[in-house]
Order: C-alpha cells, then sequence, then structure tokens
C-alpha cells in the first residue's frame, strides 16, 4: 500500500461505500460524538479564533522558510549524535530503512504512529525482507494488519469503518483468540500479544507529530504509549516524517499541540506527549542508533504555489471529522492514505490528477472544513483551485460537463443570451416534464416538474424532481415591470 | 433609500413569488425598488467548477449591472457571498477593483439588510406554523451570517420554530456538486431529509432557494410532504399592518 490505496476507479469505491451502511452509521456516530467533544474541548481552552490564528502564523512562518528550519533541526539531530537522511522519492525513503535494517541485522521491528511509513510503502518492502517481521503496535493499526493488510480509513481513527464483533473474528482467526467481543477484553489480548514483541525488537520506526527545529527532538502525541515503547525498547530507531511537520522551539510545538489534542480528539493533551532523540550518556533507555528520515515525496511540489498553505497541515483530521461529503463515502471512497477534506487537496499534490483527479469534485464546497481547521487552511478554496488548474491550465476535460459549463459560462455573462434563455425554457422543458400529484407545497406551482434531462440536468433529476420554470409572463421581471406601471400610475 | 434587487438565476427562472416577496417586504418599509435589467448570474457555478477564465465576463458583467445602485439587496446568501468575493478576485484589477469594491461594501443578503441596514426585527408577518430552518452553508460560513435569519423568524406571530438536528450539515445542493456527483449528493439529501422529518415540522424555511429546491426535489421525488418557503416569503406572510413601521433609517 502507498498513497494510494485501492484500484478501483472512484465511482467503483464510491459505489462499495455507498453499500457499506454499517460503516456509514459507525462514521456519522464517531462524526457526532467527535463533534461534541470538540466544541467542549475548544471551550475550556477559551479564546479558540485567537488560538486558530496563533496556529496558522506559526504553521505558515515554518513553512515559508522550512530549508532554514530543516537544516537547523537537521544539524542538531547530528550534533546529539543522530543520522538524517533527506528522501525525495518513496524509493529513497524505503531504500535507506532497508539499509539500516540490513546493517544491523534486525529481526523485529516494531512500528507506530506513521501515516508517511504507509505513503511510502514501507511495509510491504519490509515485509519483503528475509527473516524480518513488522509489527504495527497502535491497536487500530495492529487491528488492519491481522486483517491482511486491510486499508486506513480515516487518519486519526484508521480503524472507523469496522465495529467489534468483526474485529474479535479477526482476532479468532489470526491469533487464536477465545474470548468475547469486549473492547477492553480484546485490547488486553492486543496488550499481551504486542508486549511479546516489543521485547524482543530490534528496531523501532515511528513517525513524528512535529520535529523541533532547535533541539533536534521528535514530539509526539498519544494515547495508548505505543510510540514509547518504540522508542525506549529497541536499540535503533529510525523517526519518518513528511519534511513539513517541523516547528521552530518547544514553545510553538506547546500550542501546536494543543490545538492538535483538541481538535483530533476533543482532548485538552493526550495522554503521553513525547519529546524524544538519542539517549544521552546519563540515560538508560532509549536508542543508541537514531536516525531521521525526512521525506518529500512531492511536498515540494506545493512549495511556492497557490498549494502551500496545504503543507500546514498537523493531521488532527478534524475536517474529516465535521465533512458532510466524508460522512456519507468513508474514508475508503477516496482511495487514497490520506482521505476526507485533506486528503482531497493533499492527495493530487502528491499523487498528481491522474489517480486522484475526481477527489477535488468530491465536495459540495459546504466549507465546513475551512471552518473548523486548527490552523486555518482555506481547504474548500484549494479544493476550487485543483479544479481551476485541472480545466483553465492543463485543459483537461470532462465530456459533456465540460461543455455544458463553458456554454453556461457563456449564456451567465450575456444579458441578451440570458433573457432569450428565460423567455424560452418553459417551452422545450415541457416535452421532459412529468405531472404527478406534488407532496411540496410552495415549489411545484408551474405545471409539473421535470424527471429527466440531458448531461448536467440528469445529474440532478436522477435523484430529486426540478420544478418547471413558469411561462414567460409569470416570470419575476415581467411583474416588476407591471408592478412599476401600476405604481406610476397610482402616482 | 434605494435598493436594487439581486434575484439570483435560480429565483430569476423558477421562484418568481420569492422575488416578488422580497420587493413587497422592501415597500412596506419605505424602500425605493428597482431591479437592474442586466444582472444575470453571480457566476458561482463556472467559477467554483474551476473555470476562472470563463467567469469573467459573467464577473464584469454583474459589476457593471449595479454599478450605479446605493444597494444590492440578493434573495441568498450563497449568490450574495459571492459577490462579496469579487472585492478578492478583482484586488489586482486596475480596471475593476474599485468597482468590486464598491459591491463589496454596499451589498447585502435580505434578511442582513432588513436586520442590519433597517435595525427591523418584527416585520409584522404572522405565520401559524410549526416550521424548521436550513442554514445555508454559504450563508453561514462564507458570508458568515448566522444570526439576522433566526432574529426576524423569531419575530414572526405564531410561528413555532423546531430545531432541526445536524443544522451544519450540508444539504448535497453545492452547485455542479448537486448534479456531477449524484450519489454523494443523494446521501446527502436523504439524510437532511430524514432530519427534517424528525422535526416535525410542517414549513422548511431557508435563506437559500437553491438548497430549498434540493431538499424539496428530494420531498417530492419520495413522495413526502412538506411546504416549502423561502424566508421572504415568511416575511411576507399575514402581515399586521398595526406592527409596520417605517424606521429612521428609510429616510436617511
Amino acid at each position: 500500500m502507498g498513497l494510494k490505496t485501492s484500484t478501483k476507479t472512484f465511482d467503483e469505491r464510491l459505489q462499495a461505500s455507498i453499500e457499506d451502511t454499517f460503516m456509514q452509521k459507525a462514521v456519522a456516530k464517531a462524526q457526532d460524538d467527535q463533534w461534541v467533544k470538540r466544541e467542549g474541548a475548544r471551550e475550556e481552552l477559551g479564546h479558540w479564533e485567537m488560538w486558530r490564528e496563533l496556529g496558522e502564523q506559526i504553521r505558515k512562518e515554518t513553512i515559508a522558510y522550512l530549508p532554514d528550519y530543516l537544516e537547523q533541526f537537521s544539524d542538531n539531530v547530528e550534533k546529539n549524535g543522530g543520522h538524517v537522511f533527506f528522501a525525495q522519492t518513496e524509493e529513497e525513503a524505503r531504500d535507506y530503512v532497508r539499509k539500516v535494517t540490513l546493517e544491523k541485522q534486525a529481526k523485529k521491528i516494531v512500528k507506530s504512529k506513521s501515516m508517511v511509513t504507509t505513503e511510502v510503502g514501507l511495509d510491504q518492502m519490509l515485509l519483503e525482507l528475509d527473516g524480518v517481521s513488522v509489527m504495527e503496535t497502535d491497536l487500530a493499526e495492529f487491528i488492519l494488519q491481522m486483517d491482511d493488510w486491510d486499508e486506513p480509513s480515516h487518519i486519526v481513527f484508521p480503524n472507523i469503518h469496522k465495529n467489534r464483533e468483526q474485529i474479535r473474528k479477526v482476532f479468532e482467526k489470526k491469533l487464536g483468540y477465545d474470548g468475547d467481543n469486549e473492547p477492553v477484553h480484546m485490547a488486553r489480548f492486543a496488550r499481551k500479544v504486542l508486549r511479546e514483541f516489543f521485547l524482543e525488537a530490534d528496531i523501532g520506526i515511528t513517525g513524528c507529530n512535529f520535529a523541533i527545529a532547535d533541539s533536534g527532538i521528535i514530539n509526539l502525541v498519544t494515547n495508548e504509549g505505543n510510540a514509547d515503547l518504540c522508542i525506549s525498547i529497541p536499540k535503533t530507531q529510525i523517526v519518518l516524517m513528511g519534511m513539513e511537520r517541523i516547528v521552530p522551539t518547544m514553545e510553538e510545538a506547546e500550542v501546536v499541540d494543543n490545538l492538535l489534542s483538541r481538535s483530533a480528539v476533543g482532548q485538552s493533551l493526550t495522554s503521553y506527549v513525547t519529546f524524544a532523540g538519542r539517549t544521552n550518556s546519563d540515560e538508560s533507555d532509549g536508542p543508541e542508533d537514531f536516525h531521521v528520515v525526512i521525506i518529500d515525496n512531492g511536498r515540494s511540489n506545493a512549495l511556492g504555489t497557490v498549494f502551500q498553505p496545504m503543507l500546514q497541515c498537523i493531521r488532527c483530521g478534524a475536517c474529516l471529522n465535521v465533512c458532510p461529503v466524508y460522512r456519507h463515502i468513508g474514508g475508503h471512497g477516496y482511495g487514497s492514505i490520506y482521505p476526507g477534506p485533506m486528503g482531497a487537496v493533499l492527495s493530487p499534490i502528491l499523487g498528481g490528477y491522474e489517480d486522484f483527479g475526481d477527489l477535488p469534485y468530491a465536495s459540495s464546497l459546504c466549507g465546513a472544513c475551512t471552518d473548523t481547521c486548527p490552523v486555518k487552511i482555506p481547504l474548500h478554496q484549494l479544493l476550487i483551485e485543483h479544479r481551476v488548474k485541472m480545466t483553465d491550465d492543463l485543459k483537461m476535460t470532462h465530456g459533456l460537463d465540460d461543455l455544458t459549463l463553458r456554454v453556461i459560462g457563456k449564456a451567465t455573462a450575456s444579458p441578451i443570451l440570458f433573457k432569450m434563455a428565460m423567455k424560452m425554457d418553459h417551452l422545450p422543458s415541457g416535452v421532459l416534464s412529468k405531472h404527478k400529484q406534488t407532496s411540496v407545497e410552495n415549489l411545484y406551482n408551474y405545471d409539473g416538474y421535470l424527471n429527466m434531462g440531458p448531461g448536467l440536468l440528469g445529474g440532478w433529476t436522477s435523484i430529486r424532481d426540478l420544478p418547471r420554470p413558469p411561462k414567460g409572463k409569470d416570470a419575476f421581471r415581467e411583474w416588476f415591470k407591471h408592478h412599476k406601471k401600476e405604481q406610476q400610475g397610482g402616482q | 433609500m434605494k435598493v436594487s434587487i439581486y434575484t439570483s438565476c435560480v429565483v430569476d427562472l423558477l421562484f418568481p413569488n420569492v422575488a416578488i416577496a422580497m420587493v413587497e417586504v422592501l415597500e412596506r418599509f419605505g424602500v425605493e425598488v428597482d431591479v437592474p435589467d442586466k444582472q444575470i448570474c453571480c457566476g458561482q457555478p463556472t467559477y467554483n467548477s474551476g473555470y476562472r477564465e470563463e467567469s469573467q465576463k459573467t464577473l464584469i458583467n454583474q459589476l457593471e449591472s449595479f454599478k450605479d445602485s446605493e444597494y444590492v439587496v440578493g434573495a441568498a446568501g450563497s449568490c450574495v457571498a459571492m459577490l462579496k468575493e469579487y472585492e478578492e478576485i478583482f484586488k489586482d484589477d486596475p480596471k475593476y477593483a474599485r468597482m468590486a469594491k464598491e459591491l463589496n461594501e454596499k451589498t447585502y443578503e435580505f434578511t442582513q439588510f432588513l436586520n442590519r441596514v433597517l435595525g427591523l426585527t418584527d416585520v409584522g408577518a404572522t405565520l401559524d406554523a410549526k416550521a424548521t430552518y436550513h442554514r445555508s452553508c454559504h450563508m453561514t460560513r462564507l458570508l458568515k451570517e448566522r444570526e439576522t435569519p433566526f432574529i426576524l423568524l423569531d419575530h414572526v406571530k405564531d410561528l413555532e420554530m423546531i430545531p432541526i438536528p445536524h443544522i451544519e450539515n450540508c444539504c448535497g445542493f453545492g452547485g455542479t456538486f448537486s448534479v456531477k456527483e449524484p450519489v454523494i449528493s443523494n446521501q446527502m439529501v436523504t439524510e437532511k431529509m430524514n432530519d427534517i422529518i424528525d422535526t416535525g415540522a410542517e414549513v422548511l424555511i431557508s435563506a437559500d432557494m437553491a438548497c430549498l429546491m434540493n431538499i424539496g426535489g428530494k420531498f417530492n421525488r419520495e413522495g413526502k410532504r412538506i411546504k416549502i418557503m423561502h424566508i421572504a416569503e415568511v416575511l411576507n406572510h399575514g402581515i399586521d399592518e398595526s406592527r409596520v413601521h417605517i424606521p429612521d433609517s428609510v429616510h436617511a
């Protein structure tokens, strides 16, 4: 699995999502619950809009001087005795991790907290190495791995599409679990399996929420503490991070951690907030060998373009939790490791329009994502920018839709054409109109409704009725002309 | 005080009753109304679909339609938000930047104008019904107007407003989204319909006729009963002349 999580077309994925009513209910419930938690956490903090502005400022400034901060971070990691590798592509990232694994003659690898490892297809590479076994240690990722590496469907709750009985079955089949489907019992069982793995692990691979430039350490926020075990038990640690995941100092980390925990899970802080790097000489645990792989993999496509604000993203998933499209199609509908509004913006930047060109259109542009984003990324506007890029710049056409929209463009720019259309539209629509008992008062006053139509209209009438336009003499502008005359006559 | 009515295409093409109600309410409060004949569409359908070059002429046509207006008052939160967006779109355009800025400053959504400019809370309307309100996304999030419809509806005599669950969620219209992505749009409008049914309201009110057309179209397809009213129609309903007082601001 890489950035692209599915070989199906967008329409096929959509159909699968729409048929998955369990997933839809689970996602809707999770969204509703998260709404309450998130609002509570924001309120408790107070001055939320000021915090957002601060968050935006910090992220914007960091991205504006990204090369400088990355250099500072890299120098500090090396000063502490660690190693930094800049990977331009996913292959380079995989090759580096392979090299370290082979050098260390590692047999067991534990992983935690890293979406970027999935993005670069790291698991697949490690599994192909002889004699190496890999274990995802975050509970949700562990379940996905046990279920034959099922794809995640949310950036914070990767397992949101599964229910407890499905999980029990996976445990029973793959691990011989014979208990019930109580989450606490299953979690206890998973922990036992994982503990054994942790104790024997040679390498710990983690992501990083933020890298702190002026000290060369990484910051992780977790609730299960598995990342801490990945860091403290194995002698070697490899951190993989997207090149944008950086803040200048601990002070900024405090602000973004506050925004992240509240936005992602509605907590004031997560159970574990960890700052780590290579073991200091006076410490007894932690990695003696510390590697950081800083990954570009398409991120620099956004630098210096209208899409640069996307690099502000702190991966909180709040935009997914308010998105009405995500609510219905779930994470798998997007076919990317990054779903929802942030994914619809980010995936085409990283992976191009050929694979992800449908995603910017799968939005009603309701703006809920932009409104909730804790670092104020104008997400729905960036979706429009993708559309502009595809239509105006790249001249990618969308068949009949494209033609229709260009005609609409012409018609809405010319008063004469528009007025002709207003006079005419009652006439041809008669051919397509249907009569039935209407159940909606005040909407179908004018002689039935339209039931089918060509091109774009067909998309409308496939699921709902469109009222027929009034006759010319009943149109508002006609009414207004008479109304004015009457007024003048009366004066 | 002179107001130019901005109808929006949906109202112009399909719902003359909405624009008529707007005119009648405004005139009742002593406002002189005109309807600039050149106006068409705010350009949102093509602009939001990524046809930025194609929509340029449409935007300019609107700028020119309203260049002499004192106030522009629109029937739809979404289209009004788009008109106000022109200032940002044309900010570097030597010819139109000033016109776009002026348009932004003098343009209001209908309920905004009544409440924020005329200072009205009670327009004298009466509607004996149980109703719920669909808060359109663009009016709420782009125009950033969350209050004025509720202030005015609160003062409609005999009207009982019932809160709707998931008020923040989009109805699935989204301009061309509704026709380009009918599968997702259907899911969204179906949930919205069910949320409305759960309120037990007899009337569905909104300040955006396009959302009402979408939701109402789904009700009609499913054969479920509802009465749809644009807020201008509600505010023009059952007028009690004794509650109509022309505000001082009209004479200013």
